[in-house]
C-alpha cells in the first residue's frame, strides 16, 4: 500500500500526487541522425551494445522498484531520442522486468516513441508483442520539402504507410505535426492540417516550431540564417486556426499542444500536467516521487557514457534527489496544471493565499475562469497562457 | 626633500586610446617605481569603470625616481589627467600644478579634437610642450605627416618629436631624458613662507579625505598646522606622503614636490580645489589665484526602481558625494517614480560613470530619467527662474520667455564624413561658425544648443564618422528660443520621469520618434496601450500597442518542469526591473533608449 501522511487527512484529498497516479519514463538517447530544431538528450553513435544497455535499464527499474513497488503502475512511455531505434527484445525483456516490479493498472498505457520509416515500421508488431499497446510517431510535416528543411530522414509517403503498419498493430496510435516553420502561410498550414485529419487521427500532437539555444536551427538563427519565421501576430493566427480546425473535426484540445477524442489522451503525460509521480531512468531523465510528505525531484546523468558507467559502478544513474519546496510545488502545479483544459483544483496548492487566483484583470478579460473546485484558463487565455502564469504567480 | 634643479613636473596629455596610460605604465615600469610582478595595466586608473572604459576620471599622481644619462638623480612628478571633455575642467587645474606635458599623439590617427582642447589648457597653464609620436611601430605608422599636422594645427615645433611605442617600450629611454633635459625645473622659494596649492582631493575608506598638493614656496611637515586660505579651516598634518603611486611616507615637501596629506578632514567637500594652504602662523600673503568651482551643467532624475531601496540609494548617493564634490544632488519626488534625485553632472560620461558606480558598487538598479540642462525661464512678473527639471515647468501662462545654455563645439573629422557631420549639426539646431582643413582633416566649428548635445550627440558623432571624429566642447552662454515641454502619456496617463524640453519646431519630430521606440521597448500587455506625445494638452503623435497574442511554451512534459519553473522564477525577477505605471509596466532601460535618436 501507499503511504499515506497523517496531514493528508487535514483536506479531503488524496496524497497529492495519487490524483494523477504513477509513471515510468524510460530514455532511449540515442537517433539515426539529429535534427536541427530539437534540444532533447539525443545522441548519433555508431555502435551501441544493446546487452549492455539492456542490462543498465533492468537495473535501474529493479533499484526504481525497491522504493516503489508497492504502488500501481499506471503508465509507461519510452522517449528519446528515437526509441524506435531499440531492439524489440530489449523492450520486451523492459516490459517484462517492468510488469514483475508493479502492480500494473487496469487501463495501462505503454507508449513508444517512433520515427515514420520503413525499418521502424517493421518493427511495431514486435512491440506490440512486448506489451507495448500506443505508439506515437514523429511525423512532423506533410510535405517532403519541409521535412528536408525539418532535418528529417523519411518522406511523407514512407510516414503514411507507417502509420497504416501502427494502425494495424495498434489501437491507440499518435502523430506529431510542427506548424509555425519557415515561410508557412495559413493557408498552406490549412490545407496540410486538413489532410493530416483525412487520416482519421484519434490523437494528434502539434508543436509550434520553437527556436531553442543549442541546436542548429538557434545558431541559425542567432546569425540571421533561418528566415521566414512566423512574427507573434502570425504565431497567434496559426494557433488559432489550428484550434478551429481540429474543433470542428472532433479532435479538441486538451492541452495547450495535444488534441484527441474523448477517451484518447494520452494519459502518461496527463499524469505530468496533473502533477502525478513518475520516475525516470536513463541519461537525463528527471522524475518526482513522493514519500511521505515530501515531493524529490530527481536528475540521472545526462551523458549517456557516463550514465551507463554510473549504473554499472555504483548501482544507480541518479544524479541527484532534491526535496521540492512548497513554493515550487506550487509553480510546477500551476505550470504543468494550466496547460490543460481541466485546469487545477487550487486545492492542492500548498500556499494558495499567494496565488491571485482572483486576479481582476485576468478575470474580466476571460482569461481564466474559477469554479469551487478548479481554476482553468479558457480557449481565449491559452494562447498567452505564460504570461498569465507569470500574473497569478507574482506575489509568490 | 629634492632641491628645484632635480625636479620635473609634468603631465601627458593625448587624445582618448592614443597612449596616454600605457606611456604611463611604461614610464612607471622602466624606473622600478614598481616592481613588475605589482604591474598591472593603466595602473594608475583605479576605478573599475575606469579600467573597464579606458579612461581617466579622477587626477593622480605618481612620484618616479629617475638616474638621467648625467648621472644625476631626478625626481619626476607625473601627474595623469583626464581626457574627457566632461573633464575638462580638471584637466586645466591639473595643469597648474606642474610645469610642462607630454603631447602624446597616436602616429596612425594624428591630431584630434582632445588633443586640441588639452594642448590648449598646456599652452594656458605656459607649459613646455615636448611632442611624442606613439604606436610607431605600427604599419600605419605616417611620423612625418603627423609631425608636419602638429606644427600646422597646433603650430608646435615637433622637429625634435620623441618616438615611441608604448606598448613594445621603444623609445621609453628617450622619453624620460626629453622629461629631464627639455622640461623646465619648477622654481620655489625654500624659505618663503609655505604657499601649496591643493590639486585635488578624494575620499579613502582608511584615511579619510585624502589632499593632493604641490608645493610653491616653504616647507610643509607632519605636525604642522595649516590654514586653507579660502575654506578658512585649519587642520593638524597627520600623515605626509608621496605616491609611487603606493603612498611612502615622507617627512617633509619642498618647493616644485608634490605629495598628498590627511588632516581629519571630513568631506571632500570641506576642501576646495584650487585653495592655497600655508601655516597657521607665520602664513603667507597673497593666496593663489584659485579656480572657479566646477559647475554640473546635466541634471537627471535618479529613481530606485524597487522603491523600497530609497533610504540605500540616498545612503548610497551620500557616499559617492564625499569623494566628489563635483556632481551635486537634491531629493525629488515624481507622481509616477516616487522618491527619487535630481541630480546635476558635469557631462553626460560623468552621469553615466554615477549611475554605473551606483548600479554596481552599491548594487540598486536604477531609473535614470531624461537629462536635462539649466533653462532660464523669464516669468512675466519680472522674476527669473533656473529650470533644471521639465518637471517643474511653471504654467505657459506665467512664462514671458524661456533661454537655453548654448556651447561652442569643435569636431575634427576625416574630409569624406564632413557633409555627415554637417548634417548632424544643423539637424541639432546648429549654427556654423567656422570650417577650416588641415590635411584631408576639416575642422568645423559650430554654435549648438547644449540640450541636443547633451543626450547623444557624441554616439551619433561616432556612428555617423565611423569612429573618425573627435568632439570638444565649452559652454559659451544662454539664448532664447521656442522651448516647450513635451510630455509622454502612456495608457492615457502622463510619465512625467519622460517629459523633455524640446524646440518648438522640433517637437513633432522626437515626439513621433520617442512614442514609435517606447512602442518597441515596452513589451506587449494583455491589453492594448496607446502611447502618445503631447505639448499643453495637444497630442502630437501617437502610436498603439497591440495587445500580447501569444506567449505559450509549445511543449512542456515531465522532464521540462524544473527548466520552466526556474525559468519562471527568472521572469519574475525581470519583472522587478520594470515599473509599474497605472497598469502598464515599464522597463528600466526604456526611459534613456526611448531618448535616443536614430538619426
Amino acid at each position: 500500500m501507499p503511504t499515506h501522511s497523517p496531514n493528508s487527512l487535514r483536506v479531503a484529498l488524496p496524497e497529492n500526487w495519487q490524483i494523477a497516479g504513477f509513471g515510468l519514463y524510460i530514455h532511449w538517447p540515442f537517433c539515426a541522425a539529429k535534427c536541427p530544431y530539437c534540444d532533447f538528450n539525443s545522441h548519433v553513435a555508431a555502435h551501441i551494445d544493446a546487452d549492455r544497455w539492456k542490462r543498465a535499464y533492468l537495473s535501474e527499474i529493479a533499484r526504481i522498484g525497491s522504493e516503489t513497488g508497492d504502488r500501481v503502475l499506471s503508465t509507461v512511455f519510452f522517449g528519446g531520442g528515437t526509441p524506435s531505434l531499440m531492439n524489440p527484445d530489449t523492450v520486451a525483456d523492459i516490459m517484462d522486468a517492468v510488469r514483475n516490479t508493479w502492480t500494473t493498472a487496469n487501463d495501462f498505457e505503454a507508449t513508444l516513441e517512433a520515427n515514420p520509416t520503413s525499418v521502424e515500421a517493421g518493427r511495431f508488431a514486435a512491440y506490440r508483442q512486448a506489451s507495448i499497446n500506443r505508439v506515437s510517431v514523429g511525423v512532423q510535416a506533410l510535405n517532403d520539402n519541409d521535412l528536408k528543411a525539418l532535418g528529417r530522414l523519411h518522406t511523407v509517403k514512407e510516414a503514411m504507410s507507417a502509420l497504416d503498419v501502427a494502425h494495424a498493430n495498434f489501437d491507440r496510435v499518435s502523430f506529431d505535426l510542427i506548424y509555425a516553420r519557415q515561410h508557412q502561410t495559413l493557408a498552406e498550414w490549412r490545407a496540410e492540417l486538413r489532410a493530416a485529419l483525412e487520416l482519421s487521427p484519434s490523437h494528434l500532437s502539434m508543436y509550434q516550431l520553437t527556436i531553442e539555444q543549442g541546436t542548429a536551427f538557434g545558431d541559425r538563427f542567432r546569425r540571421g540564417k533561418l528566415p521566414g519565421l512566423p512574427d507573434e501576430d502570425l504565431g497567434a493566427d496559426l494557433f488559432l486556426l489550428t484550434q478551429e480546425i481540429c474543433d470542428a473535426a472532433g479532435l479538441s484540445a486538451y492541452e495547450v499542444s495535444n488534441h484527441a477524442r474523448p477517451g484518447h489522451e494520452c494519459r502518461h503525460n496527463l499524469m505530468y500536467w496533473r502533477s502525478g509521480d513518475y520516475a525516470g531512468i536513463g541519461p537525463g531523465a528527471h522524475g518526482r516521487l513522493s514519500f511521505q510528505d515530501r515531493r524529490y525531484s530527481t536528475e540521472t546523468e545526462l551523458a549517456p557514457g557516463r550514465w551507463i558507467e554510473s549504473v554499472e559502478a555504483s548501482g544507480t544513474g541518479e544524479l541527484s534527489r532534491q526535496i521540492l519546496s512548497e513554493e515550487d510545488r506550487d509553480l510546477e502545479l500551476l505550470l504543468m496544471g494550466l496547460r490543460t483544459v481541466e485546469g487545477v483544483d487550487p486545492r492542492r496548492l500548498s500556499k494558495r493565499h499567494r496565488v491571485d487566483l482572483r486576479n481582476e484583470s485576468l478575470l474580466d478579460l476571460e482569461y481564466i475562469k474559477l469554479d469551487s473546485d478548479r481554476i482553468f484558463v479558457t480557449p481565449r487565455g491559452r494562447p498567452v497562457l505564460n504570461a498569465i502564469i507569470q500574473e497569478l504567480v507574482r506575489q509568490t | 626633500m629634492t632641491d628645484l634643479a632635480h625636479i620635473r613636473n609634468f603631465s601627458i596629455v593625448a587624445h582618448i586610446d592614443h597612449g596616454k596610460s600605457t606611456l604611463a605604465d611604461r614610464l612607471i615600469q622602466s624606473t622600478g617605481t614598481v616592481k613588475d610582478r605589482d604591474m598591472q595595466e593603466q595602473l594608475l586608473d583605479s576605478m573599475d569603470i575606469e579600467r573597464e572604459r579606458g579612461i581617466t576620471i579622477k587626477a593622480n599622481s605618481v612620484r618616479i625616481d629617475y638616474k638621467a644619462n648625467d648621472g644625476e638623480m631626478y625626481v619626476l612628478n607625473l601627474i595623469d589627467t583626464p581626457g574627457h571633455v566632461d573633464f575638462a575642467y580638471e584637466v586645466s587645474r591639473s595643469m597648474r600644478a606642474v610645469e610642462g606635458s607630454l603631447l602624446v599623439v597616436d602616429a596612425t590617427q594624428g591630431v584630434e579634437a582632445q588633443t586640441l582642447a588639452n594642448v590648449y589648457h598646456a599652452l594656458d597653464a605656459d607649459h613646455e610642450i615636448v611632442p611624442v609620436l606613439n604606436k610607431i611601430d605600427l604599419p600605419a605608422a605616417e611620423p612625418d605627416r603627423i609631425k608636419q599636422q602638429i606644427e600646422d594645427v597646433i603650430g608646435l615645433d615637433a622637429s625634435e618629436a620623441v618616438e615611441i611605442s608604448a606598448k613594445t617600450g621603444l623609445g621609453i629611454p628617450d622619453v624620460l631624458e626629453a622629461i629631464v633635459t627639455r622640461l623646465p625645473a619648477p622654481k620655489g622659494d625654500r624659505d618663503a613662507p609655505l604657499k601649496a596649492m591643493l590639486v585635488d582631493s578624494w575620499y579613502d575608506s582608511y584615511l579619510g579625505v585624502v589632499v593632493m598638493i604641490r608645493v610653491m614656496d616653504g616647507v610643509i611637515r607632519k605636525g604642522d598646522r595649516i590654514r586653507m586660505m579660502k575654506a578658512k579651516a585649519i587642520y593638524g598634518i597627520d600623515k605626509l606622503a608621496v605616491l609611487k603611486p603606493k603612498m611612502v611616507d615622507i617627512a617633509e615637501l619642498g618647493p616644485g614636490e608634490i605629495g598628498i596629506f590627511t588632516a581629519s578632514i571630513k568631506q571632500v567637500r570641506d576642501t576646495k580645489v584650487g585653495d592655497t594652504i600655508t601655516h597657521e602662523k607665520k602664513g603667507c600673503e597673497t593666496a593663489l589665484p584659485g579656480f572657479k568651482p566646477s559647475i554640473p551643467v546635466v541634471f537627471c532624475g535618479l529613481f530606485p526602481v524597487d522603491a523600497n531601496e530609497f533610504e540605500d540609494l540616498r545612503a548610497a548617493i551620500e557616499k559617492l558625494s564625499l569623494n566628489d564634490a563635483s556632481f551635486s544632488t537634491e531629493m525629488e519626488t515624481s507622481a509616477a517614480l516616487g522618491f527619487g534625485f535630481r541630480c546635476g553632472f558635469l557631462g553626460l560620461l560623468h552621469l553615466e560613470v554615477i549611475r554605473d558606480r551606483l548600479e554596481r558598487e552599491y548594487d540598486i538598479d536604477l531609473i535614470t530619467t531624461a537629462p536635462s540642462v539649466i533653462y532660464k525661464i523669464h516669468q512675466r512678473d519680472g522674476t527669473l527662474m533656473e529650470l533644471h527639471n521639465p518637471a517643474d515647468m511653471p504654467d505657459l501662462t506665467l512664462i514671458d520667455h524661456i533661454e537655453e545654455p548654448r556651447i561652442k563645439a569643435t569636431i575634427l573629422v576625416p574630409d569624406e564624413y564632413l557633409g555627415d557631420v554637417l548634417k548632424l549639426c544643423q539637424d541639432r539646431r546648429g549654427i556654423q561658425i567656422d570650417l577650416t582643413y588641415a590635411g584631408s582633416r576639416a575642422m568645423v566649428v559650430y554654435d549648438l544648443p547644449l540640450n541636443e548635445v547633451v543626450f547623444d550627440f557624441y554616439d551619433r558623432l561616432k556612428s555617423v564618422t565611423k569612429g573618425y571624429a573627435s568632439f570638444d566642447y565649452q559652454m559659451t552662454g544662454y539664448r532664447e528660443d521656442k522651448l516647450v515641454k513635451m510630455q509622454i502619456l502612456v495608457n492615457d496617463e502622463p510619465v512625467d520621469a519622460l517629459s523633455i524640453m524640446v524646440h518648438r519646431d522640433r517637437a513633432e519630430m522626437r515626439g513621433r520618434a520617442m512614442v514609435e521606440k517606447l512602442k518597441d521597448l515596452i513589451p506587449r500587455h494583455m491589453f492594448k496601450i496607446p502611447i502618445q506625445a503631447a505639448i499643453g494638452g495637444k497630442v502630437i503623435a501617437r502610436e498603439t500597442l497591440s495587445a500580447l497574442r501569444k506567449d505559450v511554451t509549445a511543449k512542456c512534459y515531465g522532464g521540462d518542469a524544473t527548466r520552466k519553473r526556474k525559468l519562471l522564477d527568472k521572469q519574475k525577477a525581470g519583472k522587478k526591473k520594470m515599473r509599474q505605471f497605472g497598469k502598464v509596466e515599464i522597463p528600466q532601460e526604456a526611459f534613456i533608449s526611448a531618448l535616443k535618436m536614430d538619426s
